[in-house]
């Protein structure tokens, strides 16, 4: 079970609302390669995790994304608050306005909402951390990104904490991914998959 | 039961009396007599969390003690059957 602690992973504080920037940060909520996405990825893969300290791994990043989730809404928050009409409708912003007012709902850059199609639970350890990795990368390079568009140091400060959070959580992976393969056959890690068949690999599954 | 399951138990009920009484003083934050059951409960909580974790290891990786070394990631997970 879950418990909620009132307080950000890392400070947000924006000064200056900006609803453009807004648009294009709102896809690390709920765009394909956003913090929903990953918390969710990580939370449910962990049932099919046959290695203990890797069912941790999981349980721990797919935590610490539901802080990051918070850590993007808040930026959201700030960046739209106090917006007056002719602000909206300059910023482009109106299209998001007449479905949500000033609410946060996860939806990518584009408008799409949120859809569990992001990511994958595939049962096979192998297969899951291989896509962890990459959606790290992803979501680096999503970072790049908005980084590539801000101008904000307020902005650019809390993006860049979460820039690193994803180079961290690919080599904790990485390492998860070794943990698994050294339990499996070394001249064919494919030979069976130890999440699914009961002897598979030098030390059994959980 | 075992000793674990069952000291693991009382925390679930305390928890969950926790829980419900939270609930409740979030729309009834002046209620005098939720506050003094919150105060029993956040004892009782406290003490068999104390009791738990030192026997049997943390229930949060905070509560971990490092002369043990880390067993936070140690199975069994909660929703993997254990025996009684």
């Amino acid at each position: 079970m879950w418990k909620y602690e009132k307080k950000l992973q890392y400070p947000v504080k924006i000064k200056k609302p900006d609803a453009r920037m807004a648009q294009v940060i709102i896809s690390q909520l709920g765009g394909p390669d956003g913090e929903l996405a990953a918390s969710l990825r990580y939370l449910n893969q962990r049932y099919a995790m046959p290695y203990s300290e890797v069912t941790g791994l999981l349980t721990d990043i797919g935590t610490e994304e539901l802080a990051h989730v918070e850590m993007i809404s808040a930026m959201l928050y700030q960046l739209t608050k106090d917006l007056s009409i002719d602000e909206i409708k300059k910023a482009g912003f109106d299209k998001y306005f007449v479905d949500h007012t000033l609410g946060i709902y996860p939806q990518s850059a584009a408008g799409v909402p949120f859809t569990a199609a992001y990511f994958q639970s595939k049962g096979d350890p192998i297969t899951d951390l291989t896509e962890n990795m990459a959606a790290e990368q992803k979501a680096r390079s999503t970072y790049d990104n908005i980084l590539r568009l801000a101008d904000d140091p307020d902005v650019k400060d809390a993006i860049r904490f979460l820039r690193q959070r994803e180079i961290v959580h690919f080599q904790r992976f990485g390492e998860g991914l070794r943990i698994v393969q050294d339990n499996l056959n070394a001249k064919n890690f494919y030979a069976c998959n130890p999440a699914f068949n009961r002897k598979c690999g030098r030390r059994p599954r959980m | 039961m075992n000793e674990k399951n069952a000291l693991m138990k009382v925390i679930k009920q305390y928890d969950f009396a926790l829980y419900e009484l939270n609930l409740y003083l979030d729309t009834h934050p002046k209620c005098m007599n939720a506050l003094a059951y919150f105060k029993k409960y956040q004892d009782l909580r406290r003490k068999a969390v104390d009791e738990y974790t030192q026997k049997y290891g943390p229930i949060t990786a905070d509560q971990t003690n490092t002369d043990e070394g880390w067993k936070w990631t140690n199975a069994p997970w909660p929703w993997q059957k254990e025996d009684d």
